[in-house]
């Protein structure tokens, strides 16, 4: 920093994110491409507020170890166990796969080899944060390319660790052996059990100890001195911080803090992060890059159609469904923040020199801005080329014409219920699931569902809504809910749609579409629970049913009554205030009410009364 | 949901008392009398069973088959119910419609309850002089019987004499204690009751195949 004051420091670098991050996100590029914009504009190829971005780039590579760490709490051993094939054997495939090629390439065209290995694996890795966030961002997670994205990334993230590890020793193997061989590596060891046997043994109970003081400033201290401490011990002899954060964070992942280390650590590793994508901006050299043009564009070309090849044989041999294939292979094949840490790393060791070092983190940036743009322009054309002639190997959509009477669209945990119900009285129900993965679930046991997604309008007529009388909306996506009970209330009017509603909001929309029979999924389940406890307090059976069901007539009715007033929210907080003051003193009358009919005990010869409403049946 | 057990396991109980009231939580008499049936059933080594029907079938779901069986089981069936209008609680209507089936209760081969016994215990909200033709109720309280005692004829069971209590709401406790006392003894010494001896054995009606749909027993 050229003022050497940190308070210019931290006035550029907060501004140039705070202005550059939102902008970035609005465009819809992310904000990891908004803070290497940033970076880039404050940088010495920008406004040179920064000339020196070395000393930023160190400093916020802790950034990187916070992130592993927190990649270490969400790995608990045994989900780690779970997960090991398509970890290991589809992560090992892209990330080895990958490299190999781009390693023997890069030799043939007669790179030195050390440089090779180096530059393969860094490239190799893909961005966990712009591939998560975007399958997050797409609902995508939940689906076979969502599952199969985590998991070569994990692997990615898992194997970075040996990778850094690997790097300065291929410096050592280069130069010279230092630290002195089989010491270092006892000392290398050592440090390693001392922090898994820590770990086990001392950590929990340090965290208890910590977290009894109930001082929540001082636990978040205690986070980032855990973090800190591991780092540095690991760097005392000379293995990675990253590793050490990384065992640090598997060791606590069943610990009861593991929520509270996350949302402790989270903001720092965010803003770390971004430092540390603001810095590798701010390192991207220019003047390599205008130098030499054609050789960046080839590199970026190159690694890319390298890795995408990879991802396609991939893809094909898992399955990946069709459809979901190309954000699958974009966002694999993007570089990413590890092979940032990788050249920054191999630079710092001296294994690939400054310029080297510079090209390959530019490819990567490159890459790494180019992906939103792609996954724009594949959206256009490619997923709506694929779409069109969607025939995929194992999941066909639906394209026979359908005739059934229902046709239940989502066929999850809910639409499965109405279906069984359906077919358990013999009707036929046509069942839309756009999930490839339920879908063979759910056809393993027999059950005759079509891989397609009902937001579709051709598919929704394939699907036979032309014809169809009842449509069974029991999509858990609430966006997509809505998106279908319009496309039908649209196109096909005469269908009754008979919808599940997540919660209040969902409930609306879809009322204020037009659907009159709306489930709220929770609400039965929840009553029959208020009547076992009122069962359990004393209340006879029946009784507790009548309260069960008058609430819930109640309940219903005030939902329709507050209906014109959603979306005001001082009006609803009120509303809600009158709902549940009117059913306390309906219950409270009605209570009064039987105290009074004991005390009068019942009506006798001389004071008969016609029998009005309210009153029992005459005894 | 935490199903209510019958007060004794027993699949073979002697003696089946069915307790309908769908506001027991309100009741003075038949919560009394059930507790006092319970209580006999608890020392009689499953020779007494009480259900509960508005606590067993809150939802109105009879199971109809556990129903049979323990009916198939019993010698004496016992209803107690408070009369609303004149008759009873719509889930022992309900009761009555599903589990006394064409072909099981009555009809062509429906001999399930040939020969057993039917006691009805039942109380009124009127007092007993309500029930002349001189007051509100018009009628004296047997002239409410007949649907009770064609009932158990149809299906060949013998209509004991039904055990009253009027004047629910109004009656002293004592009273009530009494009564209670009588329903226990009555279900504990079933069947040395002195006025049995007298009852002729019922015959079972017949009734003609031409009487009901020929082939599903519901509708019409």
């Amino acid at each position: 920093m050229e003022h050497g004051s940190w308070l210019t420091g931290s006035l550029v670098y907060l501004a140039a994110a705070v202005l550059a991050v939102p902008i970035a996100k609005a465009l819809g590029l992310g904000s990891i491409i908004g803070y290497l914009a940033a970076g880039i504009l404050i940088g010495p190829w920008g406004l040179k507020f920064v000339t020196d971005p070395q000393d930023m780039l160190h400093f916020a590579e802790f950034g990187v170890v916070l992130m592993l760490f927190l990649v270490g709490l969400e790995l608990e051993p045994r989900r780690l166990w779970a997960l090991r094939r398509p970890i290991f054997g589809w992560g090992s495939v892209q990330l080895f796969g990958s490299a190999a090629l781009m390693c023997g390439a890069a030799v043939l065209l007669g790179v030195d080899w050390r440089l090779a290995l180096v530059a393969a694996l860094g490239l190799a890795m893909s961005s966990t944060a712009i591939g998560l966030g975007v399958m997050a961002e797409r609902n995508l997670m939940a689906t076979t390319s969502g599952q199969s994205v985590l998991s070569v990334m994990l692997l990615q993230d898992v194997a970075a660790i040996p990778i850094l590890a690997l790097v300065p020793l291929l410096a050592v193997s280069a130069e010279h052996a230092q630290g002195g061989g089989w010491f270092g590596a006892a000392k290398a060891v050592g440090v390693i059990a001392l922090i898994v046997l820590g770990g086990r043994l001392l950590l929990r109970p340090a965290l208890r100890w910590i977290a009894r003081s109930k001082t929540p400033e001082i636990f978040t201290a205690a986070s980032l001195l855990l973090v800190v401490a591991t780092a540095a011990l690991m760097q005392s002899v000379g293995l990675s911080m990253a590793l050490g954060a990384f065992l640090a964070g598997v060791l606590l992942a069943e610990s009861e803090y593991r929520r509270e280390l996350e949302t402790d650590i989270e903001p720092f590793k965010g803003l770390l992060l971004g430092l540390f994508f603001i810095a590798v901006g701010m390192s991207i050299d220019f003047a390599v890059v205008m130098a030499q043009p054609l050789l960046v564009a080839g590199l970026v070309l190159g690694f890319l159609v390298v890795k995408g090849v990879v991802l396609w044989a991939m893809g094909r041999t898992m399955p990946i469904p069709v459809v979901e294939r190309p954000p699958f292979i974009i966002l694999l094949a993007q570089g990413g923040e590890f092979g940032f840490v990788v050249f920054q790393t191999a630079a710092g060791a001296g294994v690939i020199d400054a310029p080297t070092s510079s090209l390959l983190v530019a490819s990567v940036a490159i890459s790494m801005l180019l992906t939103p743009l792609v996954l724009l322009l594949s959206d256009r054309w490619w997923a709506a080329h694929l779409a069109a002639h969607a025939q995929g190997p194992q999941l066909d959509e639906i394209s026979e014409p359908q005739h059934a009477p229902v046709i239940i669209a989502g066929f999850g945990r809910y639409g499965q219920i109405v279906g069984r119900l359906l077919y358990a009285n013999g009707f036929a129900a046509t069942v839309l699931e756009h999930d490839a993965e339920q879908v063979e679930a759910v056809r393993r046991f027999g059950w005759p569902v079509f891989y397609g997604d009902a937001t579709r309008l051709d598919l929704l007529r394939t699907a036979g809504a032309d014809k169809a009388r009842v449509m069974v909306l029991a999509i858990d996506d609430i966006e997509q809910s809505v998106e279908v009970a319009k496309l039908v209330r649209e196109h096909f009017p005469r269908m009754t749609i008979v919808a599940r509603a997540r919660n209040v909001t969902h409930y609306y929309e879809l009322r204020n579409l037009g659907v009159e029979i709306i489930e709220r999924e929770t609400l039965d389940a929840a009553l029959m629970s208020g009547r076992s406890v009122l069962e359990l307090l004393g209340f006879e059976r029946h009784q507790a049913r009548t309260l069960a069901l008058r609430f819930r007539r109640h309940n219903v009715a005030q939902l329709e009554v507050v209906r014109p007033h959603f979306g005001d929210e001082a009006k609803l907080i009120a509303f809600a205030k009158q709902g549940r003051q009117q059913l306390e003193e309906l219950f409270a009358q009605e209570r009064e009410a039987a105290r009074q009919r004991t005390e009068r005990a019942g009506w006798g010869g001389q004071d008969a009364e016609p029998d009005d409403k309210g009153r029992p049946a005459p005894r | 949901m935490p199903e209510p057990q019958p007060t004794s396991g027993a699949a073979s109980a002697e003696v089946l008392v069915l307790v309908a009231h769908p506001q027991m939580e309100q009741s003075r008499v038949n919560r009394r009398l059930m507790r006092a049936a319970g209580e006999v059933a608890a020392t009689s080594r499953g020779r007494v069973e009480v259900r509960d029907l508005y606590a067993l079938y809150p939802d109105y779901l009879i199971d109809v088959a556990a129903e049979q069986a323990l009916l198939a089981q019993a010698k004496l069936i016992v209803w107690q119910h408070p009369v609303h209008w004149y008759s009873m609680p719509p889930l022992m209507k309900l009761w009555l419609d599903e589990v006394l089936a064409f072909g099981w209760a009555y009809g062509p081969g429906g001999t399930a309850l040939q020969g057993k016994d039917l006691w009805l215990s039942a109380s009124t909200g009127g007092p007993e002089d309500s029930y002349r033709p001189d007051s509100y109720n018009r009628y004296f309280f047997d002239a409410f019987l007949p649907p009770y005692e064609q009932t158990a004829a149809l299906c060949g069971m013998r209509f004991l004499p039904p055990l009253l209590l009027h004047g629910a709401h109004r009656v002293e406790k004592a009273a009530i204690e009494a009564h209670a006392g009588v329903y226990a003894e009555r279900l504990a010494t079933y069947p040395e009751w002195p006025e049995l001896a007298e009852l002729a054995e019922c015959v079972a009606c017949e009734v003609p195949a031409t009487a009901r749909p020929s082939t599903e027993p519901e509708g019409a």
